[in-house]
């Protein structure tokens, strides 16, 4: 029934779920087809960070909020060069966008990188489906893809997809090569380089753009490596700290990065990991990973403190996540481990710290962009491990 | 950390009458608090002096007393129950000052009680405008953004002329420092202006002081609700975005939820600064409200207040989003943190999160301009607007539509097929914020206004204006459409077209509409407000409609009972209204139906998730209704739908319910056409032989006037077809008769004008009563104290009447139930009567629940609207008094002679309004209703009772001083014996010349005041008004002459109403006050809860 976005006259197009339920509406972005891993992000802002959040690659992107493009597109708000999601969905995509920092309109954004996405469906009873049945494989045809195509052999097409489950994408998605970010001085100016408090390597494995500047403007000057990088690699850039970003894929895979870390924990460099660098950390522990039924994704996730007590609203996107008793101290080969938050909604482990030395990681995103800034601390807690190791 | 043990027991203060800006939102918030307080076991006293809330129930606290919200009566209250804690911050600006004044008197520290959920501190930061601004500054000090609007302080024209600069140039506000109620404030747009309204300001400020500031007008406005506890965990509950920029109240703002026009780091800038100012503030635990303006120029974001209180936004928010502010305010207060609260709508998710909408919610807010069309109707920053509708779509048309149509008001949907005129005119005529400024802006976009005209000139969010233009094109395309496909009209329908509204459009009638889109399968699905966005299950039935896939109504086994509710908040149809739906949902609930309550109020308790075991948030249009009542259908039995309690809205369904094959039970729909037409009521009262005033219908002058000469002037002349007395009124002679139908717009050949023999002198009584079908129960016989003429929902009255004796009940019984039987009436009846001389006139029928029957419930301690409900289900009264719900003997006509005196007395709004000038209204009572709410006072004697209803609803009553009394000639034989009950009293009276005569002649000293015509005396004396300025008057009589010499009075009123003197307006009301004073000054006022006063009548029953 709900089958048309006025004003955008966009041609008919089809969202095709692995299970064979089919939803029908309208061509979004790019006309085409694309394939992914269906998942749906609660967020009501921030609709340009997640859509180039490295995270997303290969992953069609449900949104629960019905009105996506208000604010146009800008230039300062995405979170890495391009637009990463794999398929895009929504219900009531603007027709006109208002903001003062808007260049451009999201459905032109779409269309001008490929984007296949679909429009005027029921992005509700979607999100349902995909609660009760998990994330799953999905398609979405539009074009030339659809016309006359049964809808059979669009299903075909979609079972044909690869898994999310045993992927593994950071280099896919990662920059090829390193990159310096300048940490900001208190007048706001880039501070030059080599001459910053301190000096991190962050190992990038789809890392989003607000990540190195939380640092920066911490007065951390941040060299980002590619997800290949080597321990060498890493100390060959003298770092106070070691940090592994976020990034896409299943964290089962990502043994490079695994045995990078193993390095850095021996040599007890102060070490940050956020979201894919949390489980990346669970795995050098020695803790396994498992994929969630439908992740984490929205930005009103309340995750606990355990070590205050105190909650905080975070932004979150995951759909793996690391298997840690939450109940007790954890003996690893680098000494005592424990899970130091937890999401409050269903108790799944959001970040480890170890106790005899300077390494923490966090599951969700204290860079925020988009989301609220309640765990910016943990950026400052980075910092004071590198104080306290320097003094 | 769990619950404070050292607290057990808790005050709450609630928010006393509904006035505007004060309304049914702090009943929901209140009722909330009571029941989780009560929940955890504390002992929890009430006071609040308005019967019409459910918090009052005698069920919901364990003491309540229905006693006025003064530090006086509360200081009693506290003096005699000792209760641990005061919660302070569920009951509007009534309750916090009302607590920040005791405290400042130290009678909290006196009887060591604790004031929870704020601290003194944080709310005179938040509340104290110099203080709020240090807030700013320093919260701008942490995080670098977030400012107040900047100003200058100027005491000479050159300073003036200076400051604009500073500030960055026009337009600039000026405000007059000390000046009252804003007295000479303005935009100045250029020099010449601001050279007017600054000289202006400088000479009428006393320190030749005004305030130069920035104009934000214009501006994006927002605002935000949040909520802190102990561990300083703060969560932001809800964004809401005004559709109507800076300039107009956000009470009188259509708003919507989430904000549509934010990016993530503007919204996350927001709510960094919210939660810095919740911190800097100091709100320990509970909710606040921060409002924002946001240039859409370049992002500056200023804050404008905040309110560290549950306000009218956070009952929106709570209603918009399903996280109950207040009920988890009051957790907090009692020492739990938000992780340690559950998420009711989930159960397995806690409420330290922030609710994610799937949805867009709109509010329209809902005037009553021509209840005062002397008022200047153009919106400000001084909220106006007395109730308002919400309503819930999957996107902005859909729900804005739905809330338009939700407003239930002739002209509030668009109009697409009318007339439209110029575009220039309409342009400009849009730039003035008014009730119905949307239907402008539509008509204008309807004349060829593009949309950057549409923005200039109303500074809409272009977005928004875009949304407008969406609709005017869908409705261009059900225009041309050749015929009605599937698709076309799931279009329409997906962007909130009512069946009635294409109707129009294609020139059809609207069933034809209906029947077509049921052929085509087109019909709403129901989704269910969850706060997570689908993330989690939802296990509360809070649905709205939506033309999308998946419905998500499930199917039950019990037999649903749908309560129709009575829609948005109106002068004529309040809260009164919800407390009788409520409680029919209660009573059925406890019957074994399921119950399912249909509203689009969000300020009530009704609209609260967990009143009933099913929440429908929806328009109360026959199309809403049939929608639901068929999903209902397919998810099980229906036993029936109840429209009898939410006053006119649903009442008026009904007939087109029952054509429809819905299963309407209580009173038919015959029956309540025998009730409301003129010529078929006039055959019940024939056929049981009952008296009513002489009448006829006319539509002409001529006509009328023939029917004014046989029956005599006065007469009572009105519009067929109106609610709550509207364009009523007196007409003592033939020329007004004229005048009022030569302005009269409503009368026509089909709309006929209704002329009835005006009862002078009359006494009203009204009566509330069940009927079953054999037997009748009294409810309440109310006797007016103003005399016929006065809208009852405006006059004051006593239960039980206090001077009628058994043998006029006993006409009164005999009456009301061979009306009840010759209407035919199953559930509740409403019936005026008029005594004149000694005949018993019967002047209207209401087969409905009425106004009073929640202060008919409370002062004879019997749930009426709760045996109605039964009763339209079925039940009988004998089967209802074995039951124990109605007692086992008698009835409200037979209470026991030391049962208590309750007085009801109307609350008027005057005080908001201006005229076009800035000057009051009128404040003189009419047959046209305009109060907006009322309060009752209960004691064992006629005075006391008067004496603290009148508190309660204006502040005391004086106990000595200087009265003014000037009556009209008819009113000054009256006038004598309570005049020298004054004197007694101590008072010095004051009168005019002619009235001053004849307190003399009868031995009465006065001393003539001059009035305000005769002007200042040559040696400077005062007139009345000046007076009455200058505080010098602390009671003022003033009747209002029938025709001419208003104007006088018109001035000492509306100077009353300035400086908040007493002003009686009848002698009946002047008799009353006299015996209150008598009472006040005779000495103890005491106060009695209502489980102490039923206890009473119980014990004296049995």
């Amino acid at each position: 029934m709900t089958t048309s976005t006025r004003g955008a006259a966009k041609a008919p197009a089809v969202l095709v779920l692995e299970d064979g339920r089919i939803f029908r509406g309208r061509a979004y972005g790019a006309v085409g087809e694309t394939f992914g891993e269906a998942v749906f992000s609660t967020g009501m802002t921030g609709y340009q960070e997640t859509l180039t959040d490295p995270s997303y690659h290969r992953q069609v992107v449900v949104m629960t909020a019905p009105h996506v493009g208000n604010t146009g597109v800008n230039d300062e708000d995405p979170e890495s060069g391009q637009i990463w999601v794999a398929g895009y969905v929504v219900r009531d995509p603007a027709r006109l966008p208002s903001n003062w920092r808007s260049r451009r309109s999201l459905d032109d954004e779409l269309v001008k990188q490929g984007v296949v996405g679909i429009s005027g469906i029921d992005t509700r009873a979607l999100t349902r489906h995909l609660r009760e049945r998990g994330a799953m494989r999905v398609g979405i045809f539009s074009g030339e893809a659809w016309k006359g195509v049964r809808d059979e052999a669009l299903l075909a097409r979609v079972k044909e997809a690869p898994q999310m489950q045993g992927a593994n994408l950071s280099a896919e998605v990662a920059t090829k090569e390193t990159y310096v970010v300048p940490a900001i001085g208190p007048d706001g100016e880039a501070v030059p380089l080599g001459t910053a408090k301190f000096t991190v390597a962050a190992v990038d494995l789809g890392i989003k753009g607000m990540t190195p500047r939380r640092m920066a403007e911490r007065g951390i000057e941040v060299h980002v490596l590619p997800a290949t990088a080597t321990a060498e690699d890493v100390y060959a850039v003298n770092p106070d700290g070691v940090f592994f970003s976020n990034g896409p894929g299943d964290p089962a895979t990502a043994d490079g990065p695994v045995a990078v870390m193993r390095a850095v924990l021996e040599r007890r460099t102060p070490l940050f990991g956020i979201c894919f660098g949390n489980q990346i950390l669970g795995r050098a522990l020695g803790f396994g990973t498992y994929k969630l039924k439908y992740g984490h994704r929205g930005i009103n996730q309340p995750v606990q403190d355990r070590t205050t007590g105190k909650v905080e609203v975070t932004a979150h996107n995951h759909g793996f996540a690391v298997d840690a008793p939450l109940d007790k101290v954890s003996e690893t080969p680098f000494g005592r481990a424990e899970v130091s938050h937890v999401c409050l909604n269903d108790q799944v482990v959001e970040g480890l710290q170890l106790l005899d030395q300077p390494a923490f990681s966090v599951q969700y995103h204290p860079e925020a962009a988009a989301g609220p800034h309640d765990a910016a601390y943990l950026f400052d807690r980075f910092v004071s491990l590198m104080e306290a190791e320097r003094a | 950390m769990p619950k404070r043990t050292d607290i057990q027991s808790v005050l709450v203060i609630g928010s006393g009458p509904i006035v505007i800006g004060q309304a049914a939102e702090f009943d929901y918030s209140g009722t909330q608090a009571c029941r989780i307080l009560k929940a955890e076991g504390l002992r929890v006293i009430l006071v609040n002096s308005n019967p019409a809330t459910i918090m009052t129930d005698p069920e919901i606290a364990d003491a309540t007393y229905v006693e006025p919200i003064t530090p006086e009566f509360v200081e009693k209250i506290i003096a005699k129950e000792r209760p641990d804690a005061l919660l302070p911050t569920l009951g509007g600006q009534t309750a916090l000052n009302t607590a920040i004044s005791m405290h400042e008197q130290g009678v909290l520290e006196k009887y060591g009680v604790e004031l929870i959920g704020a601290n003194v501190e944080a709310i005179n930061k938040g509340e104290d405008r110099d203080l709020f601004k240090g807030v700013v500054a320093a919260v701008k000090e942490k995080i670098g953004y977030g400012e107040s609007a900047r100003s200058v302080i100027c005491h000479t024209m050159d300073d003036v002329i200076k400051g604009v600069d500073e500030l960055g140039g026009y337009p600039v506000v000026v405000r007059p420092s000390f000046t009252m109620g804003g007295a000479g404030s303005g935009f100045a747009h250029d020099e010449e202006e601001l050279r007017r309204i600054a000289g202006q300001g400088l000479t009428l400020s006393p320190t030749t002081e005004v305030l130069l500031e920035e104009s934000i007008l214009g501006w994006k406005e927002y605002e935000l609700e949040l909520m802190r506890d102990k561990n300083d965990n703060v969560v932001v509950v809800c964004s809401i975005e005004n559709f109507d920029p800076m300039g107009v109240h956000t009470g009188d703002s259509i708003t919507v939820a989430p904000s549509m026009t934010l990016t993530d780091r503007e919204y996350q800038r927001l709510r960094d600064i919210g939660i810095a100012i919740i911190r800097e503030v100091g709100v320990d635990t509970g909710g606040c409200n921060i409002q924002f303006a946001i240039n859409p120029d370049d992002g500056r974001v200023i804050v404008i207040e905040m309110n560290p209180r549950v306000s009218r936004s956070s009952a929106l928010a709570s209603k918009a989003t399903g996280f109950p502010i207040a009920k988890i305010a009051a957790k907090l207060a009692i020492g739990y943190t938000l992780d340690e609260v559950p998420n009711d709508i989930t159960e397995k998710t806690p409420a330290s999160f922030e609710p994610t909408l799937d949805y867009v919610v709109v509010k329209a807010p809902r005037f009553a301009f021509e209840k005062f069309p002397s008022a200047d109707s153009t919106l400000t920053t001084t909220m106006k607007s007395v109730g308002e509708a919400m309503a819930i779509g999957r996107n902005f048309t859909e729900a804005l539509q739905k809330a338009l149509r939700s407003l239930e008001k002739k002209g509030s949907q668009f109009d697409f097929t009318g007339p439209v005129g110029s575009k220039d005119v309409l342009l400009e005529e849009a730039k003035r914020p008014t009730d119905g400024r949307i239907n402008t802006v539509m008509y204008a976009i309807r004349a060829g206004a593009t949309q950057e005209e549409v923005f200039e000139y109303t500074k809409i969010d272009p977005w928004f204006v875009d949304q407008l233009f969406l609709i005017k094109e869908i409705a261009d395309d059900l225009a041309a459409a050749e015929k009605l496909n599937p698709e076309l009209l799931a279009e329409a329908k997906r962007h909130g077209f009512s069946d009635a509204q294409i109707a129009d459009i294609r020139g059809l009638r609207e069933d034809v509409v209906r029947e077509v889109r049921h052929a085509l399968g087109v019909r709403p699905v129901y989704k269910t407000v969850d706060t997570c966005a689908a993330e989690f299950a939802a296990k509360t039935p809070y649905f709205y409609s939506s033309y999308d896939e998946e419905s998500e109504v499930a199917p039950r086994t019990k037999p649903a009972v749908i309560i129709l509710g009575s829609g948005p908040n109106r002068i004529g149809q309040g809260i009164e209204f919800d407390y009788s739906c409520v409680h029919a949902s209660f009573a059925l609930s406890d019957a074994g139906y399921e119950t399912v309550m249909v509203n689009c109020n969000p300020e009530t308790v009704s609209t609260d998730y967990d009143t009933s075991d099913r929440l429908y948030f929806e328009p109360l249009t026959l199309e809403d209704v049939l929608e639901i009542v068929h999903a209902e259908t397919l998810a099980g039995p229906v036993a029936g739908v109840v429209v009898q309690l939410g006053g006119q809205t649903p009442l008026g369904l009904s007939q087109a319910l029952k054509d429809n094959g819905v299963p309407v039970v209580g009173t038919p729909p015959e029956a309540i056409h025998a009730a409301e037409d003129r010529g078929a009521f006039g055959q019940v009262l024939a056929e049981a032989g009952l008296p009513a005033p002489k009448h006829g219908t006319a539509t002409t002058f001529e006509g009328a006037k023939a029917i004014a000469d046989e029956i005599g002037y006065p007469v009572l002349v009105r519009p067929s077809y109106v609610l709550g007395g509207r364009g009523m009124e007196i007409v003592y002679d033939e020329e007004r008769l004229a005048s009022y139908i030569a302005e009269s717009t409503e009368i026509s050949p089909t709309r006929p004008v209704l002329v009835d023999r005006f009862l002078d002198d009359a006494i009203e009584i009204d009566v509330d009563a069940l009927y079953d079908g054999t037997e009748l129960y009294l409810g309440g016989v109310m006797e007016h104290i103003e005399e016929a003429g006065i809208h009852s929902g405006d006059s004051a009255c006593a239960l039980p009447p206090i001077t009628l004796g058994g043998f006029d009940i006993k006409r009164l019984r005999a009456s009301t139930e061979a009306i009840a039987k010759g209407v035919g009436v199953r559930g509740l009846i409403n019936i005026q009567f008029a005594m004149a001389g000694d005949i018993l006139y019967v002047l209207e029928a209401n087969p409905r629940a009425s106004r009073t029957v929640p202060f008919t419930s409370k002062a004879t301690a019997v749930p009426l609207a709760k045996a109605a409900a039964r009763i339209s289900l079925g039940a009988t009264v004998a089967e209802l008094r074995a039951e124990g719900m109605l007692p086992k003997e008698g009835d409200g006509g037979t209470l026991p002679l030391d049962a208590p005196i309750s007085v009801k007395e109307a609350v008027m709004p005057w005080s908001r309004f201006r005229d076009v000038h800035g000057r009051g209204v009128d404040t003189v009572l009419g047959p046209e209703m305009r109060s907006t709410g009322e309060v009752m006072g209960i004691d064992s004697v006629f005075g006391t009772a008067y004496a603290k209803s009148q508190a309660g609803a204006y502040g005391p009553l004086p106990t000595k001083g200087r009265a003014f009394i000037s009556v009209a000639n008819r009113d000054k034989r009256t006038m004598i014996f309570p005049a020298r009950e004054l004197v007694a009293h101590g008072f010095e009276l004051m009168a005019t010349s002619g009235t001053a005569e004849v307190l003399r002649r009868n031995g009465i000293n006065a001393t003539v005041v001059r009035k305000l015509s005769e002007g200042e005396g040559p040696n400077g004396e005062k007139t009345i008004v000046q007076l009455i300025h200058d505080g010098e008057v602390d009671l003022i009589v003033n009747t209002p002459y029938g025709t001419g010499g208003r104007l006088d009075g018109y001035e000492i009123r509306t100077a009353a109403v300035a400086r908040s003197v007493p002003c009686l307006t009848t002698v009946q009301a002047l008799a009353a006050a006299v015996q209150g004073i008598d009472a006040l000054n005779r000495g103890d006022v005491g106060v009695r809860s209502l489980q102490e006063h039923a206890e009473h009548l119980t014990a004296a029953r049995d």
